[in-house]
């Protein structure tokens, strides 16, 4: 689904944030990305959601050599990924339901499929009586609940979180990576950053650990325990 | 058929949300087209005071009539000469005599001056032609006709009756350019107005654009609340523009009248055209989505999401 090949990434000052990164995603994986902080973890994930440009190096979407994509059609391709953000990125001034809506806004869809996937949303996350509310009358975790709705209620193909238990204590946490387990289960395929690694010890999956911008290891924890 | 239906709906939900964002601060978009419709109506009344004014002017626009007053004492039959002669030149449509006696007659059928005239020994009044020219007959034709005319011994002076009217038609043309300058620098202030409303409501929406764009909002996605906005605005303006014009000729009515009936009900009262209003919604309009238009280009493209 992902290919990365020999891909680099230097910012502006000349710091190099990857180094030569080469990986394959196969649709349906639940990949964790682990590395301290500056390891190179939300390069990836900006360069595969295209906030960022690769300097060098290709990476292929289902075969489309996105680093050379225009940006007109930068908007098409985030449509089909959604993105869990440590810091949520809820609009405030607009109801929970407002908010998971969004990207089924944007993407066109007709008001009743919106107030369906919306609710089905809702009710996976265990959110379906607080759709009136605004973000701030939610605790941290509903909050990150709300986010993971908003970013699979459009049905990406892949889903995409940096740090989404960063602000949460350990059993919220455990909660949302449950939740990402039950929609990878569904055949998400799932790229989620985190340094979190006593979570990790607890779940599954193939781990990619990242140091100074290369890829020091990657492959299949052993089973949690 | 359904993608389309979605988009339209999209479109009239961004219509009437724009409409809606507007009413939760009434007293800034208030303001706001209270100043566009304000800009929008001077240059319309002074356009539609200069357009009646010209309406009015336009009837005389062909009187060029003057009058010859003869020497007193100058022969009737010498009198009439001039009369043929000036019947002939090609440069006159008609010439007309009117003799002291055919004058003093007019004189005496007023009660106060008939009283005055009797007691004078003789007919003070000269002969008079009034001479018409034609429509093709140019001005510096006439005004060598009138030249020789004046310098003829028998003639005692020649009054040209139309020179206000002359005057009249240049100052409503300086003043229709005034209100095209007018019209073009208050329309580009409107431009800068909704410009600037629409800039500053990008920035208070900040969040919500950068949220959109990682969600994969294309770009006439996050600009289309903002043109709408701007349309509101031009639109509301503008409106507001001709109920300003309306009353402002309302006020106008009744010293109007007045006038009119000094110069005989020549005055219509003043209205405003069709032609007026249409100008007034569209400049809004043209100015609304211009404004919107440019801060959406300059500042939309500026804001990318960070992660």
């Amino acid at each position: 689904m992902i290919r990365f090949d020999n891909v680099t990434k230097r910012y502006d000052r000349g710091r190099e944030a990857l180094r030569g990164v080469s990986l394959e995603v196969a649709p349906g994986e639940l990949i964790f990305l682990t590395g301290h902080s500056g390891a190179g973890k939300s390069t990836l994930l900006k360069l595969i959601a295209l906030i960022e440009r690769p300097t060098r190096g290709q990476i292929l979407f289902e075969g489309r050599n996105i680093g050379r994509m225009p940006d007109r059609a930068i908007p098409r391709h985030r449509r089909q990924i959604g993105m869990v953000f440590q810091d949520h990125k809820l609009l405030e001034d607009h109801t929970v339901f407002e908010n998971i809506a969004l990207p089924m806004i944007i993407a066109g869809y007709s008001q009743r499929e919106i107030r369906g996937r919306v609710r089905a949303a809702l009710d996976r996350v265990g959110l379906l009586d607080k759709e009136k509310n605004t973000p701030a009358m939610l605790s941290t975790g509903e909050q990150q609940r709300v986010g993971i709705a908003r970013a699979v209620v459009a049905r990406p193909k892949l889903l995409i979180a940096d740090e989404p238990t960063g602000n949460l204590d350990p059993e919220l946490s455990l909660d949302i990576m449950n939740l990402f387990h039950q929609f990878n289960e569904v055949g998400v395929t799932m790229l989620i950053a985190t340094h979190d690694l006593v979570l990790l010890d607890r779940l599954g999956g193939r781990r990619i650990v990242l140091a100074e911008g290369e890829i020091r290891s990657d492959g299949n924890a052993r089973e949690p325990a | 058929m359904t993608a389309l239906k979605n988009y339209l709906i999209r479109h009239a939900q961004n219509c009437v949300g724009a409409l809606g964002t507007m009413t939760r601060q009434p007293l800034a978009s208030g303001l706001t087209i209270a100043v566009i419709g304000i800009a929008l109506a001077m240059p319309s009344a002074l356009n539609v005071i200069v357009r009646n004014g010209r309406a009015v002017a336009g009837g005389w626009d062909n009187i060029r009539d003057f009058s010859i007053y003869l020497e007193p004492g100058t022969p009737l039959a010498q009198a009439q000469r001039l009369q043929e002669q000036l019947a002939g030149n090609e440069l006159v449509a008609s010439a007309r005599l009117i003799s002291a006696d055919e004058a003093i007659i007019d004189f005496q059928n007023d009660p106060e001056f008939g009283e005055l005239l009797n007691m004078l020994a003789r007919n003070p009044l000269p002969h008079t032609v009034v001479v018409r020219p034609t429509a093709a007959a140019d001005a510096p034709a006439l005004q060598r006709l009138e030249g020789e005319l004046s310098a003829r011994t028998d003639v005692d002076m020649v009054k040209l009756d139309t020179e206000w009217v002359q005057r009249l038609n240049a100052f409503l043309d300086l003043a229709r350019r005034a209100v095209w300058i007018a019209a073009t620098l208050l329309v580009g202030a409107v431009i800068v107005i909704i410009g600037n409303t629409i800039r500053l409501d990008i920035q208070n929406r900040r969040a919500e654009i950068e949220v959109s764009k990682l969600l994969g909002a294309s770009d006439g996605f996050v600009r289309r609340p903002f043109l709408y906005t701007g349309f509101w605005y031009g639109l509301l303006g503008g409106l507001f523009a001709l109920l300003l014009l309306g009353l402002s000729l309302w006020l106008l009515s009744g010293p109007i009248e007045r006038l009119a009936a000094l110069y005989g009900g020549a005055f219509r009262p003043l209205s405003v055209d069709r032609g007026t209003v249409l100008a007034v919604l569209a400049g809004g309009l043209l100015a609304g989505l211009g404004g919107a238009w440019t801060a959406v280009a300059r500042h939309l493209a500026a804001i990318q999401p960070k992660v």
